[in-house]
């Protein structure tokens, strides 16, 4: 299955700059994979090392947030789109 | 004893009025407490001390800034009766704007990343603050250029207040926030941690702080990576950099990570009761770091926030 992902600014050194990359996975576990495989680096930002989502991390599929769904286990439909999201906004002291 | 006594006892012990004449006498003037059980390993001559800045009324260490920023624009002429304050912000700095605009009577508009926590949301509302919300996918610089584009289509509209680059912001730390630690250290402090968003609260203390003793280290907490969890602080290698900010007065630069940070902010809420945010959790993991390496130091540690403002994320999910 194809969908499209949206790279918050942070984790754009990964994708090359771009702000929306395309994976391919039957569910959110995969995308991460296959997500891992062309940008080397960006799955350790998202998950902790026991593959499970970090804290501070949200992922929106079709702006519902996966915790909601089946986490990463929840499966996707052609042209689905991925949000990953930090949970907090940085960046005001 | 009787009310006229209790009333005379005040006036012996106080220099204070009994009340004060507005919200804004009250910002500032924070509690300094001593860490003493998370620092039970480190050498006995070490002291941690926190400067509680959630004791502000907006209930985070941005009230000092904001109430400096908008009285110095009201003396300069910049902000007046028909000007709404703009600005942008991840949250504490808008909530300062907020109230302090419902008390001095402007109208406040605010942009503010779209993930920011549920409560500074609802915080904003609460103080009757116009949100405008940026791409959540480019965090709070998003925020930054958002701003700067409605300003530049309405500047007559706007007083633009611009804490990343408002030389009142430092200024409110280094009259402040540096002076009092040196009164409430009775002068001993010797090593400053405070963490970066925009600069201003290490800038000017560290500069006061410097002023009363060359000694005096002044260290820097930041994210150690460019996306990490610790709402309002800026890692600077990948961030638009302030103006105010200058690098090259830091001492040292302390990377913190997230996980640690929370986990921190866990231990200072069940072993110091302290509920404090995410921001306070990496200093104090910081200047805990610091501190295993001195044999000796009086070090006075910034906590921004306090926790309750993050109730609704997983800070507290460890």
């Amino acid at each position: 299955m194809a969908v499209k992902v949206r790279i918050p600014t942070p984790l754009r050194k990964l994708t090359n700059g771009a702000d929306e990359v395309k994976a391919d996975g039957a569910n959110i576990k995969d995308v991460l994979n296959d997500l891992e495989k062309n940008f080397p680096g960006l799955k350790e930002r998202i998950c902790e090392p026991d593959g499970a989502l970090r804290r501070f991390v949200n992922l929106y599929l079709n702006d519902e947030d996966i915790r909601f769904k089946d986490n990463l286990a929840t499966t996707l439909k052609e042209n689905d789109e991925l949000s990953i999201i930090p949970a907090i906004a940085g960046g005001v002291f | 004893m009787s009310v006229q006594k209790l009333l005379e006892a005040h006036l012996r012990n106080s220099s204070s009025p009994v009340v004060s004449r507005s919200i804004v006498e009250l910002v500032g003037k924070t509690p300094l407490v001593r860490i003493n059980r998370i620092t039970a390993e480190l050498p006995k001559d070490v002291e941690i001390y926190a400067k509680l800045e959630g004791y502000n009324p907006g209930g985070s260490v941005k009230d000092r800034a904001a109430l400096r920023m908008i009285e110095d624009a009201e003396d300069q002429g910049r902000l007046t009766r028909d000007k709404v304050i703009l600005d942008s912000t991840s949250g504490n700095t808008g909530i300062a704007y907020s109230w302090i605009g419902a008390v001095k009577g402007y109208k406040v508009e605010l942009v503010v990343p779209g993930n920011v926590s549920e409560e500074r949301k609802k915080i904003l509302n609460a103080f009757g603050a116009k949100v405008v919300f940026s791409s959540p996918l480019e965090g709070s610089d998003g925020a930054i250029r958002l701003a700067w584009k409605i300003y530049v289509e309405h500047p007559d509209r706007y007083c633009k207040l611009d804490q990343y680059n408002n030389p009142s912001n430092p200024q409110a730390h280094y009259d402040g926030t540096g002076a009092e630690i040196i009164a409430q250290t009775e002068g001993r402090v010797t090593h400053f941690v405070a963490s970066i968003g925009t600069g201003g609260t290490i800038m000017g203390t560290g500069r006061r702080l410097k002023e009363f003793s060359k000694e005096i280290k002044v260290v820097a907490v930041e994210p150690d990576n460019a996306f990490h969890g610790l709402e309002g602080l800026k890692h600077m290698a990948s961030s638009i950099v302030p103006g105010i900010y200058h690098e090259d007065e830091l001492d040292e630069k302390i990377p913190a990570p997230t996980e640690e940070s929370y986990l921190m902010a866990k231990r200072l809420a069940r072993e110091e009761g302290l509920l404090v945010g995410q921001s306070s959790g990496a200093a104090m993991w910081a200047a805990l770091e610091l501190g295993k390496r001195l044999q000796k130091g009086v070090v006075a540690v910034i906590f921004p926030d306090n926790g309750d403002k993050y109730l609704s994320t997983r800070l507290w999910e460890v």
